[in-house]
């Protein structure tokens, strides 16, 4: 008979069904048995941000790329926000439900599979990323900073960006000893990504290669450039970039994400 | 083949359809090997127990039975189909009850059942009225409503065994159902689980309780170091192995003397301070030692699976 070892450990496409949004629906229960909770960070982080360095320090620059200083970061704290929910969650949120909770286990016992618990959890950080970043854009456009009808193209950014960072999250999650090693990603790609983004200066006042970098490597670059040109109408052609960028990088990550977590589940 | 069957302990299982079929099952991690080439079978209706020390192989080999790790080499087939292959199918006709808590902290208990309900397609009305009548009869009913954190050690286990059942399972996976609960909530899970066996559940279950064993297998494997060393209903295998009494005696030079004189076959076997004698014949040979030699701390008990445990696995601790 054919062994399954080299089954699970071969590189593979994953074989999904409809049974992953039986994941999402649990991580989403358990999301609205707590709603209050989560509803609060997303509603108030924003408004401190907009009222310090919007208005605070804004008040000391003239403008930044031809717009108020609060108008230049009102788009970087909601990219900021798909970015933060869907990693965290998938990070931190996934490994207590894997490790602690033995969440994971349980859901295999029955006709699910481990692939379908994970893209189940990727496509709820991504869910994540929608609500949160659409908490943020509410508050940004009580502010009056929304100036272009193209915001009601922002969730589908939110979604997809989210999806990117969950993905890339899990395979953190993949590579934890334990929970403490989320520091690492948390301090070397969280924190570089949240100030050399082009979140709350333009990354043309970089050096080349710093910009470069950002372009390239750094997902939440491309964003705040998608989330930016929608909140503002200023549509630049770089957004192209970004869209690709996006479109090339989460397939990637989604797959090697689902890989990694069934090699590292199923021994 | 299977001596017991015709002797008529427990059920008689010649003729029964086989359902869950092993052959030289392997499972072999980096350096370890898990489970040695090993080949059972459990029939239809029975209640099986794979006993073994920690590490002999019982969960690595539930485990594979459950479709959830691969297997290294050998064939394993659940009702005919494939674990390699038909995963999802055997999954839907199986229920488990895994050794560590893994209920969601977050859901109250009714809820805990309805989503695991979900996993397996059950449409909300039914997944209702099944669930009712689950915490019915686990007696959970006045804690549908409470979060799982506030459960007790008891509670959850039952929980555990209601969520497993929650598909219908024509088979039941037991790891260690009752390990950690007071002997209340003990008795009460034997009840159920009886109860299941007789509703022509097929039930497997691994323990380290040997009383628990004898209580509700039809038939025990034994395993050690991955491998299966010993087969068979739990009465017959005593009675294979320590016969039907054992005499215990607080050790001294003298009463040993005595007692290779006078029980010149029987076992002799030496725990700290105490000597436990095991003999092949039958009831009555330690009551006359006794008559006639008079020791103090003497007592005659009935021979019970964990004597054979420990006659097949050794006293060594494992860890």
């Amino acid at each position: 008979m054919k062994t399954s070892d080299s089954v699970a450990k071969r590189f593979s496409l994953p074989q999904l069904t409809y049974r992953v949004w039986k994941v999402w629906q649990r991580d989403w229960d358990v999301f609205m048995k707590t709603y209050k909770v989560n509803f609060f960070p997303p509603l108030l982080e924003p408004i401190l941000y907009l009222i310090a360095l919007g208005l605070g320090l804004g008040a000391l620059l003239k403008s930044v790329q031809g717009m108020p200083y609060i108008n230049f970061i009102a788009p970087s704290l909601i990219a900021i926000s798909m970015m933060n929910s869907s990693f965290f969650e998938c990070t931190y949120g996934s490994f207590v439900r894997m490790y602690y909770q033995k969440t994971f286990d349980a859901i295999i016992a029955t006709p699910v599979s481990i692939e379908e618990v994970i893209a189940g959890e990727l496509v709820w950080g991504a869910t994540r990323s929608l609500i949160s970043s659409s908490i943020v854009l509410g508050v940004v456009a009580a502010f009056g900073l929304v100036t272009s009808p193209l915001f009601l193209l922002i969730p589908l950014v939110s979604f997809f960006s989210g999806l990117m960072f969950a993905s890339i999250a899990m395979c953190f999650t993949s590579l934890a000893p334990n929970i403490d090693f989320f520091n690492y990603p948390a301090f070397l790609l969280i924190t570089p990504m949240f100030l050399l983004s082009g979140t709350f200066f333009p990354l043309a006042t970089l050096p080349d290669f710093v910009q470069i970098i950002a372009k390239a490597f750094l997902p939440l670059t491309h964003a705040v450039t998608l989330t930016r040109g929608l909140i503002s109408g200023n549509l630049e052609s770089s957004m192209i970039i970004s869209v690709v960028w996006i479109a090339a990088v989460t397939p990637v990550f989604f797959i090697l994400s689902i890989n990694l977590m069934k090699r590292k589940l199923v021994k | 083949m299977r001596a017991y069957a015709i002797g008529g302990f427990g059920r008689s299982l010649m003729g029964s359809e086989i359902l869950i079929k092993a052959r030289n099952l392997t499972k072999k991690y980096d350096d370890l090997l898990a489970v040695s080439s090993i080949d059972f079978e459990v029939f239809r209706g029975e209640c099986c127990g794979f006993l073994g020390p920690n590490g002999a192989g019982k969960t690595t080999t539930i485990r594979m039975i459950q479709c959830v790790l691969p297997l290294t080499s050998g064939s394993l087939t659940v009702s005919g189909l494939d674990v390699s292959q038909e995963q999802r199918e055997i999954k839907k006709m199986i229920g488990v009850a895994p050794q560590e808590d893994n209920l969601d902290p977050d859901f109250s208990v009714m809820h805990n059942l309805l989503v695991y309900a979900r996993y397996f397609d059950i449409p909300k009305s039914e997944a209702v009225k099944r669930s009712n009548e689950l915490l019915k009869f686990f007696q959970l009913e006045e804690k549908r409503n409470v979060i799982i954190d506030q459960l007790s050690a008891g509670m959850k286990r039952r929980l555990i065994l209601a969520r497993a059942l929650i598909n219908e399972p024509q088979i039941l996976l037991l790891d260690e159902p009752t390990t950690g609960l007071d002997p209340q909530a003990r008795h009460l899970v034997w009840d159920r689980i009886r109860n299941l066996e007789k509703r022509g559940v097929t039930i497997i279950l691994t323990t380290h309780y040997m009383d628990e064993a004898a209580e509700l297998c039809d038939r025990t494997l034994i395993m050690d170091n991955g491998k299966i060393i010993e087969e068979g209903n739990p009465v017959e295998l005593i009675r294979k192995h320590v016969g039907e009494d054992v005499l215990e005696v607080e050790y001294n030079d003298g009463v040993m003397k005595d007692l290779k004189e006078k029980l010149p076959e029987a076992r002799f076997e030496v725990v700290g301070d105490r000597i436990r004698v095991f003999t092949a014949q039958p009831h009555g040979a330690f009551e006359s030692f006794i008559r006639d030699f008079p020791t103090k701390g003497a007592t005659i008990r009935t021979a019970n699976l964990e004597d054979v445990f420990l006659k097949l696995t050794g006293r060594q601790l494992r860890e």
